[in-house]
């Protein structure tokens, strides 16, 4: 079965932007969360990772901080 | 070990172009870079790049990676480069993963922000401090923030914090703001902004998170009470892996108008160097010229 997958973002970060075209390349299917309006979101990611910095991704609970291709790669077996 | 025709570092504007031209060529090339896009992928909306009457950084450094890809081009993600010698008539190009030898190098590597060097900032990076506002301004809402610096990026942080924070101060160094008069004049009448000039940064306070900024304003110790510190002091060359190239004072690679630098064999090209004008249009321009003139080079050697 496949991993959750949730992104932490917000709409103006060119990282969040390539990371999420980046999943979508791979098809991978996300759950999104704009933080910048979803107080509660940023308030979840904030806890999850310890950090403020996006884009953020719970990868089945594996938090990974920024667009990092080789451990997002990684935690999804592509 | 086998010997490349040349080895491009870096993948932004210059390093791209330079490596589409290479392609062209038929060289026998790589490119070794740590990201894709470089600053390009960061910037905002660009309107000043012929044949894109708009289109953000995200797209242009997008359509960049795709025309590289479209020509097959070799490249090495997330390896970053720490050491380029000249051995011979060869050089060595020393990464965090491999080695390799070239003919010629291209150092297309650009610029990176810079950095405070205060107490607390390494600790409190993006645990409240960010040097990308366009990242991470809108994490702010109806927060206490300040911007440090007093040029285009810091008038472009405020100006969008402006409209979302609750309070926005700029500590700014000198003893009024720098960049563009518009933009100036449209922060100076917003409500929420506080300037404090002839002021700078000391120390980022915090517990898990920032609360504060230790400043010295006029000489005077204060302390300002913020949950946000946005950096936006200026950029710094990406040369800490060259030891042996001439730089100007500001740490640019200097080279003439073929991107020579001072060592045979080794080019160099876009925003690390101190070619004048710092822009996308620029850089990518200068890639081609200096991957043009690697081609001479090698056809004379």
């Amino acid at each position: 079965m496949a991993k959750s997958v949730k992104v932490y973002s917000t709409s103006t970060c060119p990282w969040c932007i390539r990371v999420k075209q980046f999943l979508k390349e791979n098809n991978v299917v996300f759950e999104d969360y704009d933080v910048g309006i979803d107080q509660s979101k940023a308030d979840e990611m904030v806890k999850a990772s310890g950090q403020m910095g996006v884009p953020v991704l719970d990868i089945q609970g594996e938090i990974i901080v920024g667009f990092d291709k080789d451990r997002i790669k990684q935690a999804l077996g592509l | 070990m086998a010997i490349y025709d040349l080895i491009i570092i870096g993948a932004g504007p210059a390093g791209i172009t330079a490596a589409v031209y290479a392609a062209r060529k038929r060289m026998n090339f790589l490119v070794v870079t740590g990201d894709i896009g470089g600053q390009a992928a960061w910037s905002g909306d660009i309107e000043n790049y012929t044949g894109y009457q708009f289109i953000t950084g995200p797209e242009l450094a997008q359509k960049f990676e795709e025309h590289m890809r479209k020509n097959n081009i070799p490249v090495k993600e997330n390896e970053e480069a720490i050491g380029v010698e000249k051995l011979g008539e060869d050089i060595l190009v020393k990464t965090n993963k491999s080695e390799y030898r070239s003919k010629t190098v291209i150092i297309a590597s650009g610029k990176r922000s810079k950095e405070l060097g205060v107490p607390g900032e390494g600790k409190f990076k993006n645990r409240g401090l960010t040097y990308c506002a366009t990242c991470d301004g809108p994490l702010f809402v109806n927060k206490d923030v300040a911007v440090i610096g007093g040029g285009n990026s810091a008038l472009d942080a405020a100006m969008q914090l402006i409209k979302i924070a609750s309070k926005v101060y700029i500590i700014n160094n000198s003893e009024s703001l720098g960049g563009d008069l518009v933009v100036r004049q449209k922060i100076e009448a917003a409500g929420n902004l506080v300037i404090f000039n002839n002021s700078k940064v000391t120390a980022v306070l915090g517990d898990k998170m920032v609360n504060a900024i230790e400043i010295l304003r006029d000489g005077k110790e204060e302390r300002i009470l913020a949950q946000g510190v946005f950096v936006e002091i200026g950029l710094i060359p990406n040369t800490g892996f060259v030891i042996d190239i001439e730089k100007n004072g500001r740490g640019e690679i200097k080279i003439n108008d073929r991107n020579e630098t001072n060592i045979p064999g080794i080019f160099a090209a876009g925003d690390v160097t101190d070619v004048p004008e710092k822009q996308i249009i620029i850089a990518a321009g200068e890639g081609s010229k200096a991957s043009l003139s690697a081609f001479h080079y090698l056809a004379r050697h």
